[in-house]
């Protein structure tokens, strides 16, 4: 014992002498055999005294499908609820033990405009729990589980239900604004001489639909084509990419295959058969994907249709609580949520570049480097971007020209990274994907052992999130978000080695947490401290 | 020997061909990049590595700016010029016909040669970056594409889009060039990589020009594009030789129209072109080449180049780099000038304040920039979202809040000598102590307007024409107190705003002005003479103003005609009499204030291009009415009465040092008054059409009219001495 303490002392880079003695007293609680692993980070531990530690207690997805397939008929607030419904069951949890309910999605259905209000309501949860919508394009539901961490920290809930949903199958297509600017009038026309006129002037023009936007407000660019422009500044070749694109779909089958996505929940569509399964996977072979032609910038592009994620389907919803209310409801935590970071940078030309500026800012928030992170997840919105993200964080010059850092902080470890496939693969349902990435994340640090995890996602506008934990982590940059998550080593998975420390009240899952920082989102206090 | 412009390395079996002028910041066609371009060239053909090649400017942001001015300013006969036309011509023959193919990839301008170059080219690959400009802009320098332009480029993007690019001369961005057939591919400029972004563009244009290179050789790019209906259809029409007559009379019709037959280049234009298209190459060739060489050698080329030269020097900063940069500026005063102002100034990053003292003023104001900038938004050459953004630096408001901190406040409130006093006082009491007052009057003396100052080495006279967005010229006037870091800075910031700049004495009316009136005095003069407001203007516009006189009155406004006369007047007394002020102050009293009143010596009506006369000045003009001397009295005569009142003004300017050289005096004749841009300014017009000629008419006029018409000591000086010039 005493050689293990030294050596925890000796390895742990200086810090305040507290927490290191703090580190060193909890690795007592640690199992023998990841013991020789934490012994290699940087720091034992990412809670911080005088910080509530929040964990993730459960997450659960439906199952991720192509739009317009099994789900077509159903309304975006339908798969929501099917996700709640799916954490209820799987957590037991009561229907009125949730202080706050938030959901993220990115294209809005108009009739339901506040979809977590409607789908908390259909899937029975108490009416007396508020609820409310956010949206930051594909890191919308890491908006939602930030939200939900800032109001634990803040001291207004113990209990969160955050996820998001996104539905493809149907977008809301508008009339023309000069035919709404008609319509409009008409209703307010009193007169039959005034509504004919109105309607006289009705032209073809008035009749073009206008589709929802695909490309950047701000830059009128649409994503593909961003990504395009961004794998060429990196040199990212086709080849790159189609070998990514291969992986991702390869990993994810085999992911599925071993039966460990085991975040996604059975639904029974109304109508429909029960579904069960994501239905994007489709490894394929390098010929076949190199047969495709460019999608977006032609003839000479890169991006195409394969190594591009695809448009999706899907819910998602975790269950997110302080430490002590899960402990006291008798819960075994996956994963302590530590930090996240939200990040953005100029939409046209780093659009994409989000998990790249955003993994080295939460690192350095929770003290760690990238050596120290054993599971990584990130958004794979398109594998060109993904590959230019691992260009850029393991360069020296992008380092010091764009981030302002001496030395880049070097790429993630392949071995390490979206080793059960990815939005490629699984699929992108823009508003929902955050919590997927939490949550595998969670049960990969479960399932490999492992102790801190990152979660990065790119989002439009450029922004992007990160989480970490001993378990998992969440940066917002962009339009991107990341979401890194660090879920603390010797979690649930090791439930034979009994709780030693004096604090251990606690359960013996965890040891670390995840740490946030909000760069751009802000909590509005709706009571604030006036006195100066 | 090395080559220092040129050269290449084989990139598998394609040879990249880059070229560089050391020596300047842009790629020229000069003798020394076109003798090491053909050793070059004739190297990649006798490479039997080699299957096909790209040619590329490793030069960031330039592809080739055009053929090099002097090359062809330092022939002194025409066929010295159609030699070098014809050496051109030949080159590019070789291009076109080389076996091996060549692929021009296109980042920055390509402009003049450079696109004649281009377009003997195989294939065209080009950067949708903003800096990316094909062009033939010889016609503005009086000259025309003389390297097989004419020639190529009717077949290449069809007759009346050639005529459109060479008799307008205008620069087309690369999205257009695509549309017309200029270019095959397009590449977008990247963003941050593992290099810069400009570095990294280039690469990636050469790399997918490569490819395109390999595409051709290996067959997977044809070069002969499936032609649409719709090409089909023109080619047809176009074929029938009716057509193409109707065509070359159109054009024709209409460049005389506009060019009043002032400008022989656009006309040499249409007869190289239909000699090729009627005649066949051979002679399409030799009239190109024949023709340059006529253009180069006329005054008007003469006078075009010497006004871009002259452009070019007066977008210079002379006064050196200021100590610090104008990062907030404010402008007092949101009327039409303040707004224009603040319209040019927001969009350059540089943080704008538009005070004025009512709302409604402000609003109008804040209207005019923001329709400015909305024009450019429905012309695509902005995002409604950098429209917003760009207007996110603009602050409107009431009061001075903020101004401590401006680095500059420009005034454009009423002329009025005591208002300028006023507000001088109000600011100075409110901005830091390096902030520079700029004060944007048309003729009220800047020294008196200083007086007012406590710090006269902050205080600089900013003279804008109006409209502000439109007119090109900014004349900065220096009083003996004004600091040179001052000056420097005002002129920093008028570059910034993309004015051609000129900096001249402090005096009434200082440079621009100061011509203007006497000539305006003399229109007057001749309204009163009864010549009718049409005639007048088509007498000017006849002599080559863009605008006429009658017609530029009501453009300045009749009450700043009127009050400038007056103030000129008092200061120069009687050399500047001439027309009747009163005439223009009982035209003011009617409520005749020019354009923008509704009527001025015309009638405007809102949507209607053409105008009548005000029916209403007659009487006014019958009131004041003289009796014409037909001594003096032809339309040639009414013209250069016109002129000479002005030029002689001009070149006393120059005299008394106002001006700082003739030069600036040309460029802020043309720029900003619409010298005739033919004659090249009044100090180029004295040397080509001779100082003792000029002086010869305006004894005649003088022994009619008096001083109005003395010749100043500088022009007898050089109508003595024909030797004496203003330009070498």
């Amino acid at each position: 014992m005493a050689s293990m303490l030294m050596n925890s002392l000796r390895c742990c880079p200086p810090v305040n002498p507290a927490w290191a003695v703090q580190y060193a007293t909890r690795s007592l609680s640690t199992s023998v055999q990841l013991h020789a692993q934490v012994q290699t980070k940087s720091k034992k531990t990412l809670a911080k005294p005088g910080v509530k530690n929040i964990v993730l207690v459960e997450g659960v997805r439906t199952p991720f499908l192509l739009s317009g397939t099994t789900y077509a008929d159903l309304m975006p607030h339908d798969l929501a609820r099917a996700a709640l419904q799916g954490l209820l069951h799987k957590t037991s949890l009561p229907k009125d033990a949730v202080d706050y309910i938030i959901y993220g999605t990115v294209i809005q259905e108009v009739k339901t405009s506040n979809v977590a209000r409607e789908a908390s309501l259909g899937a029975g949860f108490s009416d007396k729990i508020p609820s409310h919508t956010v949206t930051m394009a594909c890191i919308s539901s890491n908006v939602a589980m930030t939200t939900g961490v800032g109001l634990i920290t803040a001291g207004q809930c113990d209990t969160i239900v955050a996820g998001g949903v996104e539905f493809m199958s149907d977008v809301p297509i508008r009339h023309s604004r000069k035919m709404r600017k008609t319509m409009l009038a008409l209703n307010r026309a009193k007169t039959l001489g005034q509504r004919l006129s109105l309607i006289g002037s009705i032209r073809m023009a008035h009749l073009t639909p206008e589709l929802p936007a695909v490309a950047e407000f701000s830059t009128a660019e649409t994503m593909g084509h961003s990504a395009d422009r961004l794998a060429a500044a990196f040199g990212v070749t086709r080849l790159e990419q189609d070998e990514f694109a291969l992986r991702s779909h390869t990993l994810a089958k085999q992911a599925q295959d071993a039966g460990l996505l085991s975040d996604v929940i059975s639904f029974k569509v109304p109508g429909r058969d029960t579904v069960a399964k994501d239905n994007g996977i489709r490894p394929s072979s390098m010929e076949q994907l190199a047969k495709l032609k460019p999608a977006f910038i032609k003839p000479h592009g890169t991006v195409t249709a394969a190594n591009s994620s695809f448009l999706t389907d899907g819910a998602s919803a975790v269950l997110i609580m302080s430490e002590e209310k899960a402990l006291a409801m008798g819960y075994k935590p996956k994963a302590y949520l530590r930090d996240f970071v939200f990040v953005s940078q100029d939409p046209k030309d780093q659009l994409l570049l989000g998990p790249a500026y955003g993994t080295p800012k939460v690192l350095a928030r929770a003290g760690l480097t990238m050596d120290d992170i054993d599971v990584f997840e990130f958004h794979e919105a398109f594998a060109g971007q993904i590959m230019a993200n691992l260009k850029a964080l393991d360069s020296d010059w992008f380092a010091q020209t764009y981030m302002g850092r001496k030395v880049k902080v070097g790429a993630p470890a392949m071995e390490k990274f979206n080793l059960w496939g990815g939005s490629l693969s699984l699929g992108h349902p823009f508003g929902a994907t955050g919590c997927r990435l939490v949550t595998t994340v969670a049960h990969r640090l479960l399932k490999e052992g492992g102790q801190y995890g990152l979660v990065a996602a790119c989002a439009a506008g450029g922004q992007v999130t990160h989480y970490t934990n001993t378990s998992s982590y969440f940066n917002v940059m962009d339009r991107k978000v990341i979401l890194p998550v660090c879920v603390s080593g010797p979690c649930d998975g090791d439930r034979s080695i009994p709780p030693v420390e004096q604090d251990s009240g606690r359960t013996e899952m965890m040891q670390e947490k995840t740490v946030y920082a909000y760069t751009q989102s802000g909590v509005t206090p709706t009571l604030s401290d006036c006195t100066y | 020997k090395t080559r220092t412009h040129v050269n290449y390395e084989v990139k598998e079996d394609v040879a990249v061909i880059r070229m560089n002028d050391p020596t300047s910041k842009v790629n020229t066609l000069s003798v020394q990049m076109q003798n090491e371009m053909i050793e070059v060239f004739n190297e990649v053909l006798a490479n039997d590595a080699v299957q096909s090649a790209v040619l590329i400017s490793s030069k960031p942001g330039c592809f080739i700016a055009g053929a090099d001015i002097n090359m062809i300013q330092a022939c002194n006969t025409s066929e010295e010029v159609t030699k070098l036309s014809q050496e051109g011509q030949k080159m590019f023959a070789r291009i076109e016909k080389s076996p091996k193919p060549i692929v021009a990839a296109i980042n920055g301008p390509c402009l003049g040669g450079g696109l004649e170059f281009a377009i003997a080219c195989q294939y065209r690959v080009a950067t949708k970056s903003k800096k990316t400009v094909l062009g033939t802009p010889e016609v503005m320098l009086g000259l025309l594409p003389g390297a097989g332009g004419t020639q190529r480029l009717p077949k290449m993007v069809g007759i009346p889009g050639a005529f459109d690019m060479m008799l307008t001369g205008r620069n087309i961005r690369a999205d257009k060039a695509k549309k017309m057939g200029l270019v095959h591919q397009l590449v977008d400029p990247l963003g941050p990589g593992l290099k810069s972004p400009e570095e990294r563009t280039i690469e990636y244009l050469e790399e997918v020009a490569i490819q395109c290179a390999k595409g051709i050789v290996n067959k997977k790019i044809s070069l002969t594009k499936e032609k649409g209906m719709m090409q089909k259809v023109q080619d047809y029409v176009m074929g029938i030789e009716f057509v193409r007559q109707q065509i070359y009379k159109t054009v024709t019709a209409k460049v005389m129209k506009m060019s009043k037959g002032l400008y022989p280049a656009p006309l040499k234009i249409i007869e190289s072109v239909k000699a090729g298209l009627e005649q066949g190459p051979d002679s399409g060739y030799l009239a190109e080449a024949q023709n340059f060489g006529k253009l180069a050698m006329t005054s008007e080329s003469n006078a075009l180049i010497g006004l871009y030269h002259g452009q070019v020097a007066c977008k210079k900063n002379r006064f050196g780099v200021p100590e610090r940069p104008v990062k907030n500026l404010a402008i007092l005063g949101a009327g039409l000038m303040g707004a224009g102002i603040a319209q040019v100034t927001v969009d350059k990053g540089i943080h704008t304040v538009l005070k004025d003292t009512t709302v409604e003023g402000l609003s109008r104001g804040q209207q005019q920039v923001y329709k400015g900038l909305n024009d450019k938004t429905k012309k695509k050459t902005i995002t409604s979202f950098e429209r917003d953004f760009t207007l996110a630096s603009l602050t409107g408001q009431l009061d001075y809040s903020g101004f401590e901190k401006a680095d500059m406040v420009i005034e454009a409130v009423f002329e009025d000598l005591n208002i300028k006093h006023r507000v001088i006082k109000e600011v100075e009491a409110v901005i830091p102590p390096h902030c520079i007052f700029a004060t944007n009057t048309s003729a009220l003396p800047i020294k008196d307007i200083a007086a007012a100052s406590i710090r006269p080495e902050k205080v600089i006279g900013m003279h804008y024409f109006s409209p502000v967005d439109k007119m090109q010229l900014l004349e900065i006037i220096t009083t003996d107190k004004t600091s040179k870091d001052t000056t420097a800075s005002a002129v920093a910031v008028g570059l910034k705003q993309g004015k051609v700049i000129i900096v001249v004495g402090d005096g009434p009316g200082f440079y621009t002005t100061r011509c203007l009136a006497p000539m305006l005095a003399e229109a007057v003069r001749l309204l009163q003479e009864g010549v009718d407001p049409k005639k007048l203007d088509a007498l000017t516009t006849g002599f080559g103003f863009p605008v006429g006189a009658a017609t530029l009155a009501d453009e300045v406004g009749i009450d700043v005609a009127a009050h400038v006369a007056e103030d000129l007047g008092k200061a120069f007394g009687s050399r500047f009499g001439g027309g009747n002020v009163e005439v223009l102050k009982t035209m003011v009293e009617k409520g005749f204030k020019g354009r923008k009143s509704g009527k001025g010596c015309y009638v405007y009506t809102p949507g209607l291009k053409s105008k009548d006369v005000n029916p209403d000045i007659e009487d006014v003009l019958e009131k004041y009415k003289l009796t014409p001397n037909p001594l003096v009295s032809s339309d040639s005569d009414v013209q250069y009465r016109l002129v000479s009142r002005f030029v002689n003004e001009a070149v006393m300017c120059l005299q008394e040092g106002i001006l700082n050289g003739p030069v600036e005096g040309d460029i802020g004749a043309v720029f900003g008054l619409g010298f005739p841009p033919c004659l090249g300014g009044p100090f180029r017009f004295v040397d080509t059409f001779g100082a003792n000629k000029l002086v010869e008419k305006m004894r005649r006029y003088e022994e009619v009219y008096g001083n109005h018409f003395t010749p100043c000591q500088l022009l007898l000086d050089h109508a003595k001495d024909s030797s004496k010039r203003f330009h070498k």
